[in-house]
């Protein structure tokens, strides 16, 4: 395998810009070129390119990272209730607010591997949500979540300007962080973080990473201290984490304990799988299938599904809506489940694997024998 | 003194209970060697069997209700009460307990279907692919109840005569405060009676000695004629059993509703990698270490101390535990190494 060229990662990169960047245009007349979902897309999907980082490349599954998710919220909201409405510091905070966290938890928990690891981040996941409901109220104000106030310092706004009339709300030196200019804020940050996940998938750091992933023991035996590779992994998918908590709070001030739950952690993984684990573009596939239909499906109700039916037999259409009914609406976490499960027992590589079956399929006619023995041989 | 009593006993009981529901996750993790996230969806699965046995025994019919007699007013009326009068009303009243029997054929049922159907195939596969799979099934469970009986918890009150505090500190000498809800004392002997079961069951039958032979070489058993891999089946169903009916007996404790299996869900791995992964005698013993030190750091003296910890302190000890003793307390050597 030949490591792809700086002009080649700068090419897809175009390619990639170009196909967020226009996202509110092609998603249109599919139903989903709102800004809301635009920049849950965005947020979600620097999320899980971080988590691939940690996931893809060592194979170390982390059930804890909706916890520096959560730290990344908080600490955005506390920066625009002391300092400033401007997310720039806020974020720069939450991002090495998060990567501290990480390098705290990571250092403990790298200490074991495979399941035993999974289970110490769950544990510490589990433990910041418990205190972030119990004892940690001052900071995270409980149940209600941490929300702005207008008693609150600003001390660096109000250097500039007397406090306003009503909530202020975020701003990127002036740009409002709602609606489209909050969208092409985070699919800016967004551009970015792939391109730096890029660069890291193709540098050297990123091919050891692999081999820890292929055969820990090995890569020992060659001389490698893997733990500092690992720590330094964990840690980067910790701020990519912490970078998707601070644009939550960016977006909607507003941060609550829920975010750290391990199921949080869960989602993630899920949107990982779905797309192509250790993949570039996999995980941002799969962000974008599980929310855009996580909102058509939860949009959805029994009279939708008799309209979508209604070119059937009538018995018949009762009989699909009375089936379908359940996987749509609330029942929408059923259908990913059962996604989920069949993705993992058919197709363990995601999305970007069957894409790599089809291809195979059609390629295979053309090529001769001894081109694929060889491909074998290489691969 | 009464207070520690009384600590000491509620970690008991606790402790019962998180042994209990670790008890089948070790047996299965032990014997399969496969890490089934949908264990806590067992659990929810096995409460939600006492919630369909009490609908299924009150199944009722509209009746004149004689007791008013200003209008024609209408009551729901169970049938057994129709047909059995006062002996159905305590059929009724007793329905958790007797669900225990509608419970063990439908959790064997979905034991065997889920081993059959799905676990079976992932014996080969890494444990992050099993983790994943059995994740994904735990939330199709999980959806499914909450599609057919909606998100509210739902009560499934104890039997009338035990449903009051039992008078502990009288019967044991130590002044009337004393006093311990009856239900609570029960779980704990029902645990203590099928956790007593599984070891009996493992160490003295002959059927026990395989599955233990099978844990320890499974190939070598296979190769000695023995059909280890329908003994694994019936393993499963066995722990599904005995996960299900800590969930029957939970019922009472705590209102069913359906994401019950995924808060038990992480204290069930906690317990089982304190205890020693497949260790079952492990996976008891930290079941109460971790019930009695919870119970102990939820008193005031302690929180007035380390505020919080009882919140963390089930965590805490995890991963002291697997930082300092990485195979657990009573784990195998061999098992999930590193």
């Amino acid at each position: 395998m030949k490591a792809p060229t700086l002009k080649k990662d700068l090419f897809v990169m175009l390619i990639f810009s170009a196909v967020i960047l226009t996202m509110p245009f092609w998603l249109e007349p599919l139903g989903a070129g709102y800004p809301d979902l635009l920049q849950k897309f965005a947020i979600f999907g620097i999320f899980a390119v971080g988590y691939n980082i940690l996931f893809g490349l060592t194979g170390y599954l982390s059930f804890g990272h909706a916890a520096f998710l959560g730290v990344g919220s908080y600490t955005a909201v506390w920066s625009f209730k002391l300092f400033t409405m401007n997310v720039l510091p806020a974020i720069v905070l939450s991002v090495l607010v998060a990567g501290l966290f990480a390098a705290i938890i990571g250092f403990i928990s790298l200490r074991r591997s495979g399941i035993y690891f999974s289970i110490l981040t769950l544990a510490f996941a589990q433990m910041s949500y418990n205190l972030a409901y119990s004892v940690l109220t001052p900071i995270t104000n409980g149940e209600t979540g941490l929300q702005l106030a207008k008693s609150d310092h600003r001390i660096i706004d109000r250097l500039f300007s007397e406090a306003g009339e009503g909530l202020p709300s975020t701003t990127f030196f002036g740009l409002e962080m709602s609606g489209y200019s909050g969208f092409y804020f985070c699919a800016v940050l967004l551009i970015i973080a792939f391109f730096i996940s890029q660069r890291i998938f193709h540098s050297p750091f990123g091919i050891k990473l692999q081999a820890i992933k292929s055969n820990q023991t090995r890569m020992k035996y060659t001389g490698y201290n893997t733990r500092p590779y690992l720590l330094s992994a964990f840690v980067i998918s910790g701020m990519y984490a912490g970078l998707a908590g601070a644009l939550m709070a960016t977006t909607d001030p507003l941060a609550g304990a829920e975010r750290m739950q391990w199921t949080a952690s869960g989602e993630v993984v899920l949107m990982t799988i779905l797309g192509g684990v250790g993949t570039l573009i996999g995980p941002m596939l799969g962000v974008g299938i599980i929310k855009y239909f996580e909102n058509i499906f939860s949009a959805m109700n029994e009279q939708a599904l008799h309209q979508i039916f209604a070119f059937m037999p009538d018995w018949l259409a009762d009989i699909v809506v009375a089936i379908t009914s359940p996987f749509v609406g609330e029942g929408w976490h059923l259908t990913l489940g059962a996604l989920f499960m069949i993705i993992v027992i058919f197709l363990p590589g995601g999305i970007m694997e069957g894409i790599e079956r089809i291809k195979k399929l059609f390629s295979r006619k053309t090529e001769k024998p001894v081109q694929q023995a060889e491909d074998n041989a290489t691969s | 003194m009464d207070a520690i009593f009384l600590q000491i006993l509620n970690g008991l009981d606790k402790g019962g209970a998180y042994a209990l529901i670790a008890l089948g996750l070790t047996l299965v993790f032990g014997t399969l060697g496969v890490v089934n996230f949908a264990h806590g969806a067992l659990f929810m699965l096995g409460a939600f069997c006492a919630v369909t046995f009490q609908k299924l025994l009150t199944i009722s019919k509209q009746v004149k209700d004689e007791s008013i007699t200003f209008f024609d007013a209408f009551k729901e009326q169970p049938y057994l009460e129709i047909w059995f009068g006062d002996f159905g009303t305590t059929i009724i009243d007793y329905s958790v307990p007797l669900s225990i029997l509608f419970a063990i054929p439908v959790m064997l049922l979905v034991g065997l279907i889920m081993e059959r159907g799905l676990i079976r195939h992932f014996y080969k596969r890494t444990h992050a692919e099993q983790i994943l799979v059995t994740f994904g099934l735990a939330i199709v469970l999980q959806e499914l109840i909450k599609s057919w009986f909606g998100a509210n918890p739902i009560p499934t009150p104890a039997p009338e005569i035990v449903s009051g505090s039992a008078p502990v500190g009288v019967l044991l000498g130590m002044g009337e405060s004393v006093v311990y809800p009856w239900w609570r004392l029960i779980y704990l002997a029902f645990s203590a009676i099928i956790i007593a079961g599984v070891f009996a069951f493992l160490n003295l039958t002959t059927f026990g000695m395989v599955v233990r032979a099978g844990m320890m070489d499974r190939e070598t058993v296979g190769m000695l004629g023995i059909n280890i891999e329908r003994r694994f089946t019936i393993v499963f169903g066995l722990a599904a059993v005995v996960t299900g009916l800590a969930g029957v007996m939970y019922s009472p404790i705590l209102p069913p509703d359906y994401h019950m299996g995924m808060d038990f869900l992480v204290l069930s791995f906690v317990v089982v990698v304190v205890g020693g992964m497949g260790s079952l005698g492990g996976a008891v013993a930290a079941g109460f270490l971790l019930g009695i030190l919870q119970s102990f750091a939820s008193m005031n003296e302690v929180k007035s101390i380390i505020p919080g910890i009882d919140q963390i302190i089930i965590y805490l000890v995890a991963v002291v535990i697997l930082l300092v003793k990485p195979r657990g307390l009573l784990g195998r050597e061999g098992v999930m190494e590193d």
